[in-house]
């Protein structure tokens, strides 16, 4: 019978060199014997690993810091955060909470998309400096673009308490120097002096030394995903251990209502 | 005294008045203008009510229709489908219930069959509308990404198959319904025009293009159809996960011989 379709030479055939478990008792991720050759990796060393094929205890530290300093704020008024107490105080499972806060991390405004951005961004402003545009240049185009900069401006507040002490751990691990981060500060100074007045975000810095380690967007993307839990899970435990439903409850007054007074009454 | 405003939420489409006895509890809640439990609740069908809810007006019966007979097709998508797979993956292993749907959500939602997919595919429709030359002119050469984004970028002509031969028959009839129920342009002219845009994305139509050209022609915005869609395929992804959670992880497929290590 001839084949059909392309998913035929599929089934029950999945080919992957990334790794797996066999019945005989063996682990292996990326071509190394887990038992074996990866047993005293430390956890960030292994996600590194497994996420990027990179071994190096260098990038996992610094990896570590970001999200030590960076991501894992436990404040429960933090959008990502706030789903995680919400689980809480209507009495989810942790577990609920923590894949939802990961997943809502996938944000616009802050998390993944200006993480991911911002080192895009760096990437693509080196290339073309090096074929001679100027950076004033370069920004002014990525404005006029995309209207932002990712890893430039912040919600709430215009400056970042994360930079200098990011900064700081980063030149404590012999970081800080490389090209990359140069530039992201170097287009943070360029923007400092526009019209829109932004600084430089965590985003940007954490792109540019992770840049300088040679990780692309989709590697800082894939290593910072659960970056944001360790900020959210004391928010789901701070709620669970308070008074069920407790957490900024809202009275109806609370409701902003803008559709007009009209009572309407549907059709029968 | 604090003379800060109090923060509110900031709704056109709910409106509450408290209970007597308690601000913290609705008495009466108008969605859109409607009192909901003492008029909707009475009066409106569920598909009425979703329709109101996205479009915050009521729809006219071609339109209640077609939005009825899109949910129908979309409920379940059977057990093979990625997302319902999910589910099922979630049910065997006796994962909580929830996390079973977030699983179909998750899967579901992505540039192939899923919501994401829809989202692409309502854009070409505002972009191209009736216009065969537009839709080759888009499918041959689609836009580009231009900076990283946390979606991947589409692999094939959102709408269509890139692994289908031929259009299958529950989507086919599932056009032809809701060509017949809705007498909205887009399907029609979906409907009369399927082989030939088969032809440009060389490959066959599928249920999210279906999807995106009924909700485009109900006046949804490219987000709106992705959550619509989400939300419709979720019972079956939910009825089949707890199906699975009673048989159990041993008569699930666990693909013990397909999975092979290169070397």
């Amino acid at each position: 019978m001839p084949v059909h379709s392309k998913l035929e030479t599929f089934e029950d055939n999945w080919r992957t060199s990334m790794g797996g478990w066999s019945p005989e008792g063996k682990v292996v991720l990326r071509g190394r014997d887990v038992f074996q050759e990866l047993k005293s990796n430390s956890w960030m060393e292994y996600l590194l690993f497994a996420a990027t094929g990179k071994e190096s205890p260098k990038i996992a530290r610094l990896m570590e810091g970001m999200w030590v300093i960076c991501t894992s704020f436990p404040d429960p008024r933090i959008w990502n955060n706030r789903v995680s107490a919400l689980a809480g105080t209507a009495r989810s499972t942790g577990a609920l909470a923590a894949a939802a806060s990961v997943a809502v991390t996938e944000a616009t405004i802050y998390g993944l998309k200006p993480i991911k951005g911002a080192t895009d961004f760096l990437y693509r402003a080196d290339k073309r400096l090096n074929n001679g545009e100027a950076l004033e240049q370069i920004v002014q185009s990525e404005l006029k673009q995309f209207r932002s900069v990712y890893g430039y401006g912040r919600p709430l507040v215009s400056g970042d308490e994360r930079v200098e002490p990011m900064m700081e751990f980063a030149r404590s691990i012999d970081c800080g120097e490389g090209r990359f981060i140069k530039l992201a500060f170097a287009v943070a100074e360029y923007l400092s002096k526009s019209r829109l007045k932004y600084q430089i975000n965590i985003a940007a810095v954490c792109a540019g030394l992770l840049a300088d380690e040679g990780l692309t967007p989709m590697d800082f993307y894939h290593m910072a995903t659960l970056a944001f839990t360790a900020g959210a899970m004391p928010c789901f435990i701070d709620a669970l251990n308070q008074q069920e439903g407790c957490f900024f409850p809202l009275r109806t007054s609370r409701l902003n209502y803008t559709g007009g007074d009209q009572v309407k009454h549907w059709r029968v | 005294m604090n003379d800060k405003p109090i923060e509110k939420i900031t709704t056109k489409i709910w409106r509450e008045t408290p209970e007597i006895d308690n601000p913290f509890a609705a008495a009466d809640c108008y969605c859109c203008g409607y009192d909901v439990y003492g008029d909707l609740l009475k009066n409106a069908s569920y598909i009425d009510y979703l329709y109101l809810l996205f479009r915050q007006v009521p729809p006219t019966p071609e339109q209640s229709a077609l939005l009825e007979g899109l949910a129908i097709a979309l409920t379940n998508p059977g057990p093979r489908d990625h997302s319902v797979r999910a589910a099922m993956s979630a049910g065997v292993g006796g994962s909580t219930h929830a996390s079973a749907l977030i699983a179909a959500l998750t899967v579901g939602a992505g540039n192939l069959g899923g919501a994401r997919e829809v989202f692409h595919a309502l854009a070409y429709w505002q972009q191209c509308q009736n216009r065969l030359a537009d839709w080759q002119q888009l499918i041959t050469d689609p836009p580009q990404l231009e900076r990283e984004d946390v979606w991947p970028p589409m692999e094939h002509a959102p709408g269509f198959d890139p692994n289908g031969v031929s259009c299958p028959t529950p989507v086919r009839k599932t056009l032809e319904h809701l060509v017949a129920v809705g007498k909205t342009t887009s399907l029609t002219w979906l409907h009369q025009h399927r082989l030939e845009l088969e032809g440009f994305a060389g490959c066959p139509l599928a249920f999210s293009g279906v999807a995106a050209a009924a909700l485009y022609d109900l006046a949804f915005l490219p987000e709106e159809a992705e959550m619509m869609f989400l939300l419709l395929r979720l019972p079956g992804a939910a009825i089949h996960s707890l199906e699975q959670e009673k048989l159990g992880w041993r008569k699930y497929p666990f693909f013990a011989d397909g999975f092979k290590l290169n070397p």
